[in-house]
Parts: C-alpha cells; structure tokens; sequence
C-alpha cells in the first residue's frame, strides 16, 4: 500500500475523491433542496422516481443530456461554451485546499483561504461572460446585475475575513481548524475573548455568503420571474445543467469555508477521545457541513426576495459599517488581552 | 441613529421568526392526498357529470323524454329524444345526449327535471379515448351497467310468477321518486 | 427607497427618447396575475410608460346576457371573477329580486352573507398567496391554500363546487345549508385566528417584505377618484369607501364590523387593508352564525319570470372592490342588457399613471398589490 503515499497517486486519488464529491452533492443537494422545499409546504416533493424519489436525480440528468444544445445565432461561440466549465472549476480547486479530516486534505496549501477567495471571484466572471455571450438582452441586464451583487458583497466578505486572519494568525486552512481544538467552546464562533461581536461576524459572513452564491433572499440572477430567466436565458439541456451543479458546488464550498472558519472544522464538539479520531473528523465536517447547507436551503423558502436597490443597501449602507467595526473592535480586542 | 439600530434589530428578529416558522411546519406531517395511491370521498352534493336514474321498480330510466332539462340547459348541452313503448302510458327515454364539453355543471338540468329523472354523480375523473366519449356522451349507455346489475340482483321470473296477481303491478301507484343517493 | 425619476423629456418628433426600449410583459408570465399584457416602456430600470393591453379573454358576458333567460345567466355570474364568485351572483340575483320585488327569506339571506364572506377570505387567500410568489416567497402560497381547502370544502359539501358556484336562486338559495356546513363553519372560525397570526409572524412583519412594499407604489385618493378605483385600493389610501357599509344591502347593517382604512397610499397599506379584512369577515361569519334562523330558503318566485320593463342596479363588495350589476328589462323573460361594472377594470386604469417612473420590480410589486382578476377586467 506504500505506492498510495507517492505523491501524485496521493493526489490522483484526492482529485477523483473531490470529483466524485463534487458530483454526487451537485445531483442529490437538488433533490435535497426539492424535498426540504415540499416538507416546509407540508408536501412530500419529488416520490415518484424510486422509493422516496432517490432516483430523481438520475431522470433529471437523463432529461438534461437529451437536450439539444443550441448555440444561439450571433452568440460568441467560444465564450458561450466556456461559460460553464468556467463556473464549475473554481469549485473543485476550492475543495483541493478545504480539510475534511486531520489528514484528509488534497493539498494543504499553506494559503489555502487566499486561493479559496481569489477563485470566488472567477464564478462572477464566468456568469458575466455567460450572461454577455449570450446575446440576449435580458441576459446581460442579468449579468451586470450580478457583477454589480458580487462586488458589493465581497467586501464586507473580505473585512470578515481579514477579522478572522488578525485571530488566527495563519490563512492554512488545516491550521486554523487546529486552532479550534478542545471542544465546541473552543469554536472560533465563540470566541468572544477576540470579538465580542463574534457571532454578528458569522452572521456577515453566512448573509455575503448567501449574495455570492446568488441565493435567496438574494437571486436577482436566476430567479428573476418578472423578466425572464436571466443569466440562463439561453442555456439548455447541459450547458444549463452545468450551471445548476456548479451553483450547488459553490453551497458546498462556501459552506464548508464557513464549518472551517467559525465551527471548527473536523473537531468534534466534545472533547472526548471516544468521539475524535482518524473517522470522526470527516463525519464531524460533514455533519456541520450539511447542517450548513440546510440552513440555506431553509432561508430560501422563507423568505420574499429583496429588490436590487435594497441588496446593494444593505450590503454598503448596513454590512460594510458593521464589519468595519468588528475588524476595529477585534484589533482593539487582541491588542488589549 | 437609535432608531437604525432599533429597525435593525427588529428587522433581524423578524426574519428568525419567520425561520422558526418554517422550520415548525417542516416537521410537521404533510397534507397533500398523494393521487393515485390515495383518493378522497366525494361530497354528497358533489356534481360531477350528470347521470340518468334508473326506477328500482322497473329497472328502466325514469326520464320520459319531456325535454325540459334540454329547454333549461343554458349552454344547449342535452340532446333527449324518447318513443313511447308498447303498453306504456308515458314515453321512455331512447336517447340522452350530453356534450360535456360546453356543460359549466350549474344544474338546472337537474333542478328542471320534474321527475327526478337526472342527478348528479360523483366521477371525478372522467377519461375517453376520443373527443366523442365528451362531447357526445351516452348516458343511456352509462346506465347499462346498472342496469345489468338490476337485472342480476332480481331472479328471472318463472312461469308462475308470470300471471299476474288480481292487485298486478300497474294498478299500483307509480312509487315516489328515488331519493337523491349518495354513491361513493 | 429610491424616489420615481422624472422620465426623460420626448425627442423632436414626440416619439420616445432614443435611450428607451420597449418590455413587453407578455400576456403569459410566471406572475400569476392572468392573461394580462402590459408594453413598457423602459428606460434602463425605470418605466416611462406602463400601457396595459387587455382583451385576452374576453368572453362576452355581456353579450350572452341578451341571449339567454334571466336564470340561464346565472353560471355566467360565477365565472366573471371566479375569485369571489358568490359575491358577483349575489349582485346579479340581487338586481332581479329588486326588479321582480321578489321577497328572500331571512334564512337565506343569512346563508348568502355567511358564503359571501367566507369566498371573500378565499379570495384574499390568492391573492396574498399570488403577491407573495409574485415577490419571490412560494412558501406562503401553499399555507394560504391549506387554509383554503377548509373553505372550499365547505362549498363543496353545501352546493357540490369548489369555485364556480352557482348556488344563489332567485329568491334564495339553490338548497339548504346542513348542520355540516354550520359546524364546519364553526371549525373554521376557530382555525383561523392562529393561522392569521402565523401569517403575521411570517410575512406581515418581515423586515424584507416591509421593504418591498412600504413605500412602494403611491397612490393618491384623488388619483382613485379620477378613474373610479374601489375595494382595498381606495381603502388603502385613506377613504372608508365600502359598499357594506355605504349602500348597505341583504342584512349586513345587522353586523357590527370594521372598514379597515390606512393612510398611506402605498402597497403595504393596500396589503394590510385586505390582511385587516379577513380578520373582520370573521367577524361578520361569527355574527351570522348566532343570529341565523330558521326557516325556509326559497320565495315565491314566477315560473316564467319577466320582470317590468326598467332599469335596476345592485351593488354589492366583492373581494376586489364595488361590484356593480345594471340590468335593463323590457318586460320580456330575457335581459335587453346586462351591464356588469366590474372592479378590477377601474383598479387597473390608475396603473399607467401610477407607474410612471417607478422601477420594474417596484411596478410589478405594486401590479400584485391592486389585486387584479383578468378575467374580471375584460369579462
């Protein structure tokens, strides 16, 4: 077995892992999302398709592939077509840097958080490039709606970020989930020595989240049903699809970003060594990961989507204060205990 | 600058409650009635389509023709036509015709009917192979079936039961109209 | 909240400035509002003109009232806004009861309140349920729908349909209410108030919806003056105008209930009107339920009515507004003309005025807000 530790097998086998990650959270976070969506309505969502509807991800991807994919006339024929794999390879690079267990981890780049950052960005380009090629009017009235969202939700993003880095000092992904070590107490979220207003920290980071990952209450971009589709105008059969899996990608990731930074990553809650070990950091992760992901799924069919005017006030007007104040108070915080 | 803070808050309070709410309700059972598996019992007064009724006595339709549900119809749906039988006193019905299609189910067929010859019945899920089982629905034919089952229910008379008693059943009176019978 | 921007100035020719393009919202949308088609006129975000075009489905009620008996148009009554159907027979057998000087029964006229108020609550049920789809929430759609299903089933255990009725007659009703449907009713009154709170807790106080809608959609009372607009509209902006209470007709100055009124012209206040309504139709069942008698629910009436030749009206609060029934006889058993002045054709002619200027979502927002029934606007 010693030929698995060579480092490019090593790495071939993460990749693969990812990959296969990747793909069956994208299917079946769908159908998760259909099923939350009926059970909150007091409806059981999809249960046609085998036995509670397991096999529904598999129609819909059969119904996808059978599509014709149509360029639109006039459309950039380069540009359209790399749209997608645009969209999705930010994902799956994220999730080389991201630690699912103490030694789980594809590539623990000691910059891990700056590469997560720097390619959430490339997913604002791609949807913009996809919105322009397009050809189609509302598709870019679409995409500069998102690229001006996107902007404006970075930046309260980064502030938190950087609020985080002055308490850990490091931006090694591993390194900072180390740090939390010792118990749920232990949990960045909690850690009001630092910042008192810790928690209204998390709450910055999960709102930027959900406007970057085009969610509601924040999806001008998809769901605009006044208009037309938006940014997919033109998109069907698996270019659309595509598009569809690397948005649920994009959940995984950002919420796997945010069990990492603020709910201890792969350590247990209960500093017990029955409940740590080699196994129970990835079941720890993705307990916290997929209590993430509910949530929001949860915050998508409650609530009325904001108007565009309202978005961008909300993140200059009301996020970028606050953070700005949580970056001084931590500064003053950590400088004073 | 106290009142931001103050909307702020209660803003943000709103949308925990609002969370709370849906997270209630999720875990609550589900209402929905999930057809085909399952159905639901039609009401008494539900109007589906309409039907002819057929006398327990005699085993025939009531409806003798008189046309007034066609005269009534506000959409000019029914198509009646009768003959009068050998020993009979009224006519009895030959053909009901009923264009579905156009029928907004308001019920002045069945309200006009002076013999309670039609009513509603309770199908709800209607289907055909072609336009005609809509728009020229039979519903002589529909009470074929019932008709059957009449006729099994009652043994065939014999030759004794053929003579008639002195007190024979036409000198009865015409028995009162079936009431309105919920069939689920 | 961002204030309406003055449209930009016409070129030399009149026709619009080089920088507009025109939307058009097709008369197929996800917004569940009908078969309603509107050409805007956009410049940018912002709509210089809101034309709406109308006419797909017109199915020419009017018209048929010429043509057939006065009781061969009574399906037709339910089906012009299937939304509160009971409301819109009430109007027309009301018109040729008053016309006949045919008498109804106190029962009856009980019955027909009780079922007018409940379709009222069914009917505000859509439209909150349509509004808030509309803005983006489809969770609350379906709450309003299981809430519905009560009414509606009550409906169908009294007259055997759950949205095209047909259950009032000349004189009375079709049939009589079971103890069924009183106890149901009852049910109903008791199940409704924790729901209108859960109504409340989600969407009335959330701070996005607060957002979307205060402020939003301004609309004077001397604008719903100048083109006639009735129901939540005008009660939205500040006049106790209702029916019920201003031609008060059946036994409705037998209740003791509220006109809920708002000030501020703006679709929150408009949402709040019908949300404040609901809770009052309550009132109003729970009132009818005590005081209902007993007795018959059918009068005296003609087999061949023809009624004497004139002109008779009745007026009557349907969920969306003044309801109003015109019917000219000339003495024969078939209408000269029936006039049918319908609410939502008044609430949407104030919607070009009002929306010049606004911003697209804004607009749409305050399209949900006036509670429109296309088919009720082109009959």
């Amino acid at each position: 077995m010693s030929f698995l530790s060579i480092e490019p097998i090593r790495l071939l086998l993460y990749l693969v892992g990812i990959g296969a990650f990747v793909g069956a959270n994208a299917a079946y976070l769908v159908l998760a999302e259909r099923k939350i969506a009926g059970r909150i309505q007091r409806r059981p969502g999809p249960n046609e398709a085998g036995y509670g509807g397991w096999m529904q991800p598999f129609a819909d991807v059969l119904k996808l592939f059978v599509k014709q994919i149509m360029v639109p006339p006039g459309a950039d024929a380069l540009l359209y077509r790399l749209a997608p794999l645009m969209v999705m390879a930010p994902p799956l690079i994220c999730l080389v840097t991201v630690p699912y267990g103490e030694t789980l981890v594809a590539r623990n780049i000691n910059v891990g958080l700056l590469l997560v950052f720097s390619l959430g960005s490339v997913n604002v380009m791609a949807l913009m490039l996809g919105g322009w090629a397009s050809r189609n009017k509302y598709a870019v009235i679409s995409a500069a709606r998102v690229v001006s969202q996107n902007v404006a939700y970075e930046i309260p993003m980064l502030l938190v970020v950087i609020t985080l880095l002055m308490i850990t000092g490091t931006m090694d992904l591993n390194e900072i989930v180390r740090q939390q070590a010792g118990g749920f107490w232990h949990w960045n979220i909690l850690f009001l020595k630092a910042n008192l207003l810790m928690p209204v920290t998390f709450v910055i980071f999960f709102i930027c989240m959900l406007a970057e990952l085009n969610r509601a209450p924040f999806d001008m971009a998809e769901a605009e049903s006044e208009l037309v589709a938006g940014a997919f105008t033109e998109y069907g059969g698996m270019g659309f699809g595509v598009f569809f899996m690397a948005e649920y990608s994009n959940i995984v990731v950002g919420c796997s970003l945010a069990t990492v930074l603020f709910f201890g990553g792969w350590q247990s809650p209960v500093p017990i060594a029955l409940l740590s070990g080699p196994l129970w950091g990835p079941l720890w992760f993705l307990l916290k990961l997929y209590a993430l992901v509910f949530t929001v799924m949860w915050i998508r069919w409650t609530f009325p989507r904001t108007q565009f005017y309202g978005l961008l006030n909300l993140s200059w007007k009301i996020l970028i204060p606050i953070s700005l104040f949580t970056l001084l108070l931590t500064s003053v915080q950590l400088k004073v205990f | 600058m106290k009142a931001a803070f103050q909307e702020l808050f209660c803003g943000f309070m709103s949308l925990l409650t609002g969370m709370r709410i849906t997270l209630g309700q999720f875990f609550k059972p589900i209402i929905t009635v999930q057809y085909p598996h399952q159905t639901l019992k039609m009401p008494a007064r539900f109007r589906g389509h309409i039907e002819l009724v057929l006398d327990p006595v005699t085993g025939k339709p009531i409806c003798t023709a008189c046309k007034l549900c066609e005269r009534a119809c506000p959409s000019f749906c029914i198509l009646v036509d009768g003959a009068k039988l050998e020993g009979q006193k009224t006519k009895s019905v030959t053909d009901y015709k009923l264009n579905f299609t156009n029928c907004s189910l308001c019920g002045a067929c069945v309200e006009a009917c002076p013999f309670d010859a039609i009513r509603f019945s309770k199908e709800y899920n209607v289907v055909s192979f072609s336009r005609d089982g809509f728009s020229n629905m039979d519903l002589v034919k529909g009470l074929e079936e019932k008709q059957k089952a009449w006729t099994q229910e009652r043994p065939a008379p014999t030759a004794r039961d053929a003579a008639p008693p002195p007190d024979g059943p036409a000198a009865e009176p015409r028995p009162a109209p079936a009431p309105r019978q919920e069939i689920s | 909240m961002i204030a309406q921007k003055e449209a930009p100035s016409a070129g030399p020719s009149g026709e619009a400035p080089q920088e507009t393009f025109v939307l058009n919202l097709g008369p197929q949308h996800p917004a569940g509002h009908g078969v309603l088609r509107v050409l805007m006129t956009m410049d940018g975000e912002w709509i210089t003109k809101a034309e709406p075009v109308i006419g797909y489905i017109h199915r020419m009620h009017e018209k048929m009232g010429e043509n057939r008996t006065w009781a061969k148009f009574l399906p037709n009554t339910s089906r012009i806004d299937y939304l509160s159907a009971m409301h819109y027979t009430h109007a027309f057998v009301g018109a040729v009861e008053r016309g006949a000087g045919i008498e109804v029964p106190p029962r009856a006229e009980y019955v027909r309140v009780i079922t007018s108020e409940l379709n009222r609550i069914a009917s505000h049920m859509v439209w909150w349920g349509a509004l808030l789809s509309d803005l983006g929430g489809l969770t609350p759609f379906l709450y309003a729908f299981d809430d519905r299903e009560l009414i509606l089933d009550l409906f169908e255990g009294i007259c055997g349909a759950r949205l095209t009725y047909c259950y009032y007659r000349f004189g009375g009703l079709c049939n009589d209410v079971d103890d069924d449907f009183l106890r149901g009713a009852r049910a109903f009154l008791k199940h409704m108030p924790p729901r209108l709170k859960l109504y409340r807790d989600l969407v009335t106080n959330n701070i996005i919806l607060r957002k979307r809608l205060t402020g939003i959609g301004l609309i004077s009372a001397e604008m719903c003056r100048k083109y006639g607009a009735t129901g939540p509209v005008i009660r939205g902006s500040g006049v106790a105008y209702d029916v019920r209470k201003v031609e008060p007709y059946s036994v409705y100055p037998k209740f003791d209930f509220k006109i809920p009124v708002y000030p501020e012209c703006d679709s929150m206040a408009r949402y709040l009107v019908h949300m404040d309504e609901m809770e009052q139709s309550l009132r109003i069942i729970e009132q009818a339920l005590d005081q209902i008698p007993a007795g018959p629910v059918m009068g005296k009436v003609p087999r061949v009515l023809r009624l004497p030749p004139g002109d008779y009206c009745y007026a009557v609060e349907a969920a969306r507004g003044r309801f109003m029934v015109r019917i000219v006889s000339d003495g024969k058993d078939i209408p000269y003309r029936v006039k049918l002045r319908t609410p939502s054709f008044s609430n949407l002619s104030l919607y070009e005025e009002a929306s010049r200027g606004m911003i697209l979502t804004d607009a749409l927002a305050m399209l949900g807000s006036l509670d429109l029934v296309i088919p009720d606007i082109d009959r």
